[in-house]
C-alpha cells in the first residue's frame, strides 16, 4: 500500500499558543504553526493502512518552508514514512482551488518519479479556513473516486478496492458501507477511530513508533521540496493569479458593548452597601 | 475482506502480566528462542504495582533479577540494604534489634525498589529481548479470560484484542489472578490467606535521607516495627530508604483487620506519627503517593502444582509469597518461577501432552528447594499446634503475667531473644497468632525498651487528600467491581478494610448508608468504584463480582 496524507499548517488556535492585537487580529508572527487538527484524522487512517497492510505512507503539504515542521510534527506522531513539501513563493495566496491544482501536480510528480499511490486520505476542514473544498476538488484533477465523512476503514490488497463506513451528510445517527476501487481519496471525519485488535498489529504500531522517533529527529533527511519549477506548473493557474476566489474581507466578531458604568463598593462600607440594596429593591419586588 | 476474523493469532508463548514474575518468563523465553507476546493492563508496567519492597537476590536461588537483566541494579533498583533493624514497641517504649544476621541469611544482594520505576524499566528490557524472537510486550491491554476449545485451555481473551491461541499461558498476572481463578486453581475466599500491604512513597532530598540515617549515597537502611503500635491487629510495619524518598507502609493479616475492624489508613497513620518516627521525618511531611494490596501468605496458599493444561501460573498469582517473619520476599520467588517455568517449556516443547510443560515447572519448584521456602512442613506443624486458641492464650497470659514479662525482661533473655528473631528457623514458626507480631514484640519493649520523648510534627494527610493526589482513568460508566450483596452481613467489613474507604467519609468506595424500606430503616453498604486502587481487599472480605479494569483504566502508580 502506498498512501500519501495531505496536512497542512494551521495557528495553534489552543489557548496560551494563540495571539490577538489590540483589534482582535490574529497575530500569525506570534502565533505558532500547528498541524490542522482534523488532519489528525487523516493520518491516524494512513497509519491503520500502513500497520495493517504494510507499505509506505508520505505526508504532503502545500505551504511556507515553516510547513517542514508540521511535516516533522506528522512523522512524530503518526509515524510518516517521508514527507513532501511543495514550497513556492508563487504558490502564496492560493485559494482552494489553487492548491488543489498544485497538490495534483505534486501527485502527479509523485507517481511519475517515486511510485504509485494507492491511496490519499485528506482531513475534514481545516481550522482556519473551513472550507472543507481541498479534498474534493484534488480528488476531481485526480480523476480519483472520493469517499468523504469516513468513520472506518477496510483494505483489500488483492481486489484493489476499499470497504468505508461513513457518516451520511456528517450526521452521526446515520452510517453507510461503501466500497471504492483504488486509487482513491479518502476524507476522514473526525469520528474516525482506528481499531487495532491483532497483537501483531499492535507490535508493528509499537515498531513503528520506535522506528519513527529517531527518524523524525532528522527529518530534514527525509524531506523532499518541490519548487513552482520542480512541478512545471503554470503560473496563471497557480498562486493568487490562479485563484478564482479570494477573501475580500474578514468581519471581526464585535466586543460585546458595555454600555452601564461599573460602580465599585467596598462589602465594608455600610452606606454604599445600601445604596446597592435600594437599587435592587425595585427588581425584587417584580420578581414577587 | 481481507480481515478474516476466523483467523485466530497464535503465539508460541503468551506472557499475561509484566512484573517481575513475567518480566523473567518473558527473559527467558526470549532467550530460548521462544515467539513470546507479553500482555499488560497498565498504560506502563508497575503503573498498577505496589510493594514495600525490597528484591533479594538470594544464595540459593536458581535465578535473580540481577542474572536474568544486565545492569538491573544500577539502573532499576533504589539503595542496597546495609542495615536492618527491627523494633519492639510498647507505647512510648521501643528496644531495637539488629537483624542483619536474619536479614544476611541467604542473601547474596538485596535492594529498595519502587515498582514504577523497577518494573517500566524490566518492560523496556523484555520488549527489547522478546521483539528479537517475533514477540514483544503490549501495555494497555487486560486478559479477561481463559480461550477453550473442547474444554481444554488454549490461549487467552482480552477486552481489547481479539483472541490469541499459545502453546504455554503463563499468568504472572498478580496477587487476584483472574485467570488463577478462573482455571480454578485459586479462589479468593479466605481472609486468612492474604496480608493487606499499604504503604506512603514520602519525598526527601537525597542528601536528607543520608544525613537522617547516617548513610552514604550507596548505602540503605530498612526498619521494621512492630508490637502494640497497632493496637490488636496482627501485623507490622516497614521504612525502606529510596535514593530520594522513604518507602513507609504496613502489611497486616487480612482476617484480623476484619476481626478488629481496624481502619488501613489509620494504622498506617499510628506508625507515621509515633515518636520514634521524628527524626526520620522531620517536620515537613511531603507525601508523594498513597497505595495498597493484598499480598497472599504461601505458607497457606502456594499452589503445590499450579498448572492445568498449558496454562502456568507463576508469582503472586500462583501464592508463591513468602513471609519470612517480618522479611517478605515475593518479587524473587515470582523471578524463579517465571524463569523456571520458561526452561520447563524450553525443554519439554514438542511433547504432545499439553501439561508437560507445567507438570516439568511443577518438579523444577520443588527440586529448586522453591517450594520448601513458600510451604515449610515445620509451618504446617507448629500452625496445628500453635494457631489452636487455648495454647495461644495460655502463652500470651503466661508472657503478659508478671512471672513471663520478667522471664522476657531479664539481661539474658534480651540477647537471646535477638538471636532468636535472628533465627531464620525460628522466624519461619512463628504462629500467625497475636503473640509473635503484638504481645511478644510489646512485651520487649516494656522491658527492655527506652523511652521516646520526641514530639513528633507529622500530619498525614486525610484519605479525601490521599485519594485526590492519585491519578485515575476512569472507565465512566463501566464499574469493575459490582457489589453482589449489599447486607452489612455480606459486605459491611469493606467499609473498614477498604484501603480508600472508612466509616463516616462519603468519598471512598463503599460506605454504609441508611435507607427507609417498607417503612423500616436500614443500613445497607453502597459501591462507587472510581477511587478503588485495585488492592483486591474487597474480592475477598465483600460479597463482589470482582475484575479488573480494561486496559489503562482505573489508578495508575507514579512510585509503587
Ligand atoms: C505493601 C507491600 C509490601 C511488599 N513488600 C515486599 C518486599 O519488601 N519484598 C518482596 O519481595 N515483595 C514484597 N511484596 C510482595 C510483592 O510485591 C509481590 O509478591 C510481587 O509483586 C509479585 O510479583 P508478580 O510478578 O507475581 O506480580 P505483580 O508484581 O503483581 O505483577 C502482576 C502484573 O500483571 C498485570 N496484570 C494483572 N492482571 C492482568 C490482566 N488481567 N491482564 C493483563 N495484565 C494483568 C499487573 O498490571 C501487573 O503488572 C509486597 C507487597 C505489598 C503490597
Ligand atoms: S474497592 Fe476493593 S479493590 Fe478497590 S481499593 Fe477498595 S477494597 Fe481495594
Amino acid at each position: 500500500m502506498r498512501s500519501i496524507v495531505l496536512t497542512k499548517g494551521v495557528p495553534d488556535f489552543s489557548e496560551g499558543a494563540v495571539s490577538f492585537d489590540e483589534e482582535g487580529h490574529l497575530e500569525r508572527g506570534k502565533t505558532p504553526t500547528v498541524m490542522n487538527p482534523n488532519d489528525a484524522f487523516a493520518v491516524e487512517a494512513a497509519l491503520q493502512t500502513k500497520v495493517r497492510h504494510g507499505g509506505h505512507v508520505s505526508g504532503m503539504s502545500m505551504g511556507p518552508p515553516g510547513y517542514a515542521d508540521v511535516l516533522q510534527g506528522a512523522m512524530e506522531s503518526v509515524y510518516t514514512d517521508d514527507s513532501y513539501l511543495l514550497s513556492d513563493r508563487e504558490l502564496a495566496a492560493s485559494d482552494t482551488w489553487a492548491t488543489a491544482i498544485t497538490l495534483s501536480a505534486g501527485l502527479e510528480k509523485y507517481q511519475e518519479e517515486v511510485e504509485e499511490i494507492d491511496i490519499l486520505f485528506a482531513g475534514f476542514k481545516s481550522a482556519d479556513g473551513e472550507t472543507g473544498q481541498t479534498g474534493p476538488q484534488t480528488a476531481w484533477a485526480m480523476d480519483w473516486p472520493i469517499v468523504t465523512h469516513v468513520i472506518a476503514l477496510d483494505i483489500d490488497p488483492d481486489e484493489r478496492r476499499l470497504r468505508a463506513k461513513r457518516l451520511v451528510e456528517g450526521d452521526v445517527d446515520e452510517i453507510e458501507t461503501v466500497e471504492a476501487p483504488l486509487p482513491c481519496v479518502v476524507v476522514t471525519d473526525p469520528e474516525f477511530e482506528p481499531t487495532y485488535r491483532k497483537a501483531s498489529h499492535r507490535l508493528t504500531h509499537k515498531r513503528l513508533r520506535a522506528e519513527t522517533e529517531q527518524r523524525a529527529q532528522e527529518h530534514e533527511d527525509h524531506l523532499t521540496t518541490w519548487s513552482q519549477q520542480d512541478l512545471n506548473l503554470d503560473p496563471d493557474y497557480i498562486g493568487l493569479d490562479g485563484s478564482p476566489t479570494i477573501v475580500s474581507s474578514v468581519d471581526p466578531i464585535p466586543k460585546a458593548p458595555s454600555e452601564r458604568e461599573a460602580t465599585m463598593i467596598d462589602p465594608d462600607d455600610s452606606g454604599g452597601m445600601a445604596e446597592v440594596l435600594e437599587a435592587m429593591q425595585p427588581y425584587a419586588e417584580a420578581g414577587e | 475482506m481481507s480481515e478474516t476474523d476466523t483467523d485466530r493469532e497464535h503465539y508460541e508463548a503468551v506472557v499475561v502480566g509484566c512484573g517481575p514474575g513475567g518480566a523473567a518468563a518473558a527473559a527467558r523465553l526470549a532467550d530460548h528462542g521462544i515467539e513470546t507476546l507479553v500482555l499488560e493492563r497498565g498504560t506502563k508496567s508497575g503503573s498498577k504495582n505496589v510493594s514495600g519492597g525490597l528484591i533479594y537476590g538470594e544464595e540459593s536461588a536458581p535465578y535473580t533479577l540481577d542474572d536474568l537483566f544486565d545492569g538491573f541494579r544500577e539502573a532499576a533498583a533504589e539503595r542496597p540494604v546495609t542495615d536492618y533493624r527491627i523494633h519492639n514497641v510498647a507505647g512510648n517504649k521501643v528496644k531495637t534489634y539488629d537483624l542483619t544476621d536474619l536479614h544476611e541469611h541467604d542473601t547474596d544482594w538485596c535492594d529498595a525498589v519502587l515498582r514504577r520505576r523497577m518494573d517500566a524499566w524490566l518492560e523496556d528490557r523484555v520488549h527489547e529481548k522478546t521483539s528479537e524472537t517475533g514477540g514483544g510486550v503490549l501495555t494497555n491491554v487486560r486478559v479477561n479470560g481463559l480461550l477453550r476449545e473442547r474444554g481444554e485451555i488454549v490461549g487467552v481473551t482480552c477486552d481489547e484484542l481479539d483472541p490469541i491461541e499459545a502453546d504455554l499461558i503463563v499468568a504472572a498476572d498478580g496477587v487476584n489472578s483472574e485467570l488463577g481463578r478462573e482455571a480454578g486453581l485459586m479462589d479468593w475466599e479466605e481472609p486468612d490467606e492474604w496480608f493487606q500491604g499499604v504503604k506512603a512513597v514520602v519525598d526527601m532530598d537525597p542528601a536528607v535521607v543520608n544525613d537522617r540515617f547516617d548513610i552514604d549515597d550507596d548505602e540503605g537502611v530498612a526498619h521494621l516495627f512492630s508490637g502494640d503500635l497497632f493496637e490488636d491487629v496482627r501485623g507490622g510495619g516497614f521504612l525502606y530508604t529510596n535514593e530520594d524518598s522513604l518507602s513507609i507502609g504496613t502489611v497486616f493479616h487480612l482476617d484480623s483487620l476484619v476481626e478488629q475492624q481496624a481502619e488501613p489508613q489509620e494504622l498506617l497513620d499510628a506508625l507515621l506519627t509515633h515518636p520514634m518516627m521524628a527524626t526520620w521525618l522531620g517536620d515537613e511531611y511531603d507525601e508523594r503517593e498513597y497505595a495498597a494490596k493484598l499480598v497472599p501468605d504461601s505458607k497457606k496458599v502456594a499452589h503445590p502444582e499450579p498448572y492445568q493444561d498449558r496454562l502456568v501460573l507463576v508469582g503472586d498469582a500462583a501464592g508463591q509469597m513468602q513471609a519470612q517473619g517480618p522479611i517478605i520476599k515475593g518479587m524473587n520467588h515470582a523471578v524463579t518461577a517465571g524463569a523456571l517455568a520458561a526452561d520447563a517449556f524450553a525443554v519439554t516443547r514438542g511433547n504432545a501432552d499439553p501439561a508437560a510443560a507445567g507438570r516439568r515447572y511443577t518438579q523444577m519448584l520443588e527440586e529448586s528447594g522453591t517450594m520448601a521456602k513458600l510451604r515449610p512442613r515445620r509451618y504446617e506443624v507448629s500452625r496445628t499446634l500453635a494457631e489452636r486458641d487455648v495454647i495461644t492464650n495460655v502463652v500470651d497470659r503466661v508472657l503478659e503475667s508478671p512471672l513471663g514479662s520478667v522471664a522476657v525482661g531479664n539481661p539474658i533473655s534480651n540477647r537471646l531473644l535477638q538471636r532468636a528473631y535472628n533465627s531464620p528457623f525460628l522466624v519461619s514458626m512463628l504462629p500467625d497468632t497475636s503473640t509473635g507480631y503484638v504481645t511478644l514484640p510489646s512485651v520487649i519493649g516494656e522491658q527492655h525498651g527506652r523511652t521516646i520523648h520526641w514530639e513528633n510534627e507529622v500530619e498525614p494527610p486525610t484519605l479525601e487528600e490521599r485519594i485526590g493526589d492519585l491519578t485515575y482513568d476512569t472507565d465512566v460508566g463501566n464499574p469493575h467491581i459490582e457489589l453482589r450483596d449489599e447486607s452489612v452481613d455480606a459486605s459491611g467489613s469493606a467499609v473498614y478494610a477498604c484501603p480508600v474507604s472508612a466509616e463516616d467519609f462519603g468519598g471512598g468506595c463503599y460506605r454504609s448508608e441508611e435507607v427507609k424500606r417498607n417503612g423500616s430503616e436500614e443500613t445497607v453498604v453502597s459501591l462507587d468504584t472510581q477511587p478503588c486502587v485495585e488492592c483486591g481487599t474487597c474480592a475477598v472480605v465483600a460479597d463482589t463480582e470482582w475484575e479488573h479494569p480494561r486496559g489503562g483504566k482505573g489508578v495508575e502508580y507514579r512510585e509503587g
